[in-house]
């Protein structure tokens, strides 16, 4: 694609700015969510992994 | 004994593995099909003879939609099954999907303003179809509050499931809107009943970008599934070989 060709594709025949905005903020929605759900992860995983949460085992043996 | 299996996988320290293992599968099966429905959408689908190329937001938008009442009935379903149930495991997929079906709604809102405003001059009218799904959006919300509001987790999956399951007599109204109404939005393109009314490279790269969509919603509720099991189950003793594996 050469130069015009692209600066006709960004055009979008005069809607770039509706269609070019629908495609970013999808592109937006699906990376933010992607790196709120890992950032929930990474809290989850350390707050389970902190020592006072470790799951003690009843002593059974006395 | 197959069904034993199936009772194991119910359990969600059990169902965490595999959500982990699926996750690649999903997310990559994602990327190949919006790659490919892009491709088809972008470059390959003529310009609309009465739209110019503003129709090209229909690859966003309607793919967005579907998903928006899709994932709520899947989470509805989900809820359903928790409360007849009492299932751990199903209230924590309903919980899993709501986030990604108002995320979803959200797209489908605002470029269905991106596309309103070229094609009838107003980014938004109070029609049928419009209301309806911001209804929608309000459901999920609501849901996602009556969740957040509750701090006994059994007693919050009770609760939202009830919300979500009233809220379910929403996605026929959202459906049958351009039906039962005089709508702005026009009505389907494409429907079980009829041949659609569009090019044939138009109607597969949407329907490309419908199961992308859906692949990618599938892909992030496992992942999220995953850390909601990990809040919610304090008295499983988590291996931190296996924790420190999906950081």
């Amino acid at each position: 694609m050469n130069a015009s060709g692209l600066s006709e594709f960004m055009a979008m025949g005069g809607y770039g700015f509706y269609v070019w905005t629908s495609y970013a903020l999808a592109a937006v929605g699906v990376a933010v969510e992607i790196v709120a759900v890992r950032a929930r992860i990474r809290t989850a995983v350390k707050s389970a992994l902190r020592p006072d949460r470790a799951v003690s085992v009843p002593d059974d043996t006395q | 004994m197959s069904s034993i299996a199936w009772f194991r996988l119910a359990s969600p320290a059990s169902f965490f593995p595999l959500a982990r293992r699926l996750v690649p599968w999903f997310s990559t099966g994602a990327a190949l099909l919006a790659v490919t429905g892009l491709w088809l959408g972008l470059l390959v689908a003529p310009t609309d003879a009465q739209q110019g190329d503003a129709y090209r937001i229909i690859f966003i938008h309607v793919p967005a939609a579907w998903m928006s009442m899709f994932i709520y009935i899947v989470m509805a379903f989900w809820c359903a099954v928790s409360l007849t149930f009492n299932t751990r495991l199903a209230a924590m997929l309903a919980q899993a999907l709501a986030p990604t079906g108002a995320m979803f709604t959200v797209l489908a809102l605002v470029t269905g303003a991106m596309w309103g405003k070229p094609a009838w001059g107003t980014y938004w009218a109070w029609d049928a179809r419009m209301t309806s799904e911001l209804i929608l959006l309000f459901l999920y919300f609501g849901y996602m509050a009556l969740r957040n509001a509750i701090d006994d987790p059994r007693r919050a999956d009770r609760a939202s499931a009830v919300l979500a399951l009233v809220g379910a007599i929403n996605v026929p109204i959202i459906y049958f809107s351009v039906k039962w109404w005089n709508t702005l939005h026009q009505g389907a393109s494409v429907s079980l009943t009829s041949a659609p009314t569009m090019a044939a490279t138009m109607l597969t790269g949407m329907l490309i970008m419908a199961f992308a969509a859906w692949f990618y919603a599938i892909a992030i509720a496992l992942l999220r599934v995953q850390a909601i099991i990990v809040e919610r189950e304090k008295n499983f003793r988590w291996s931190g070989e296996l924790l420190r594996w999906i950081r």
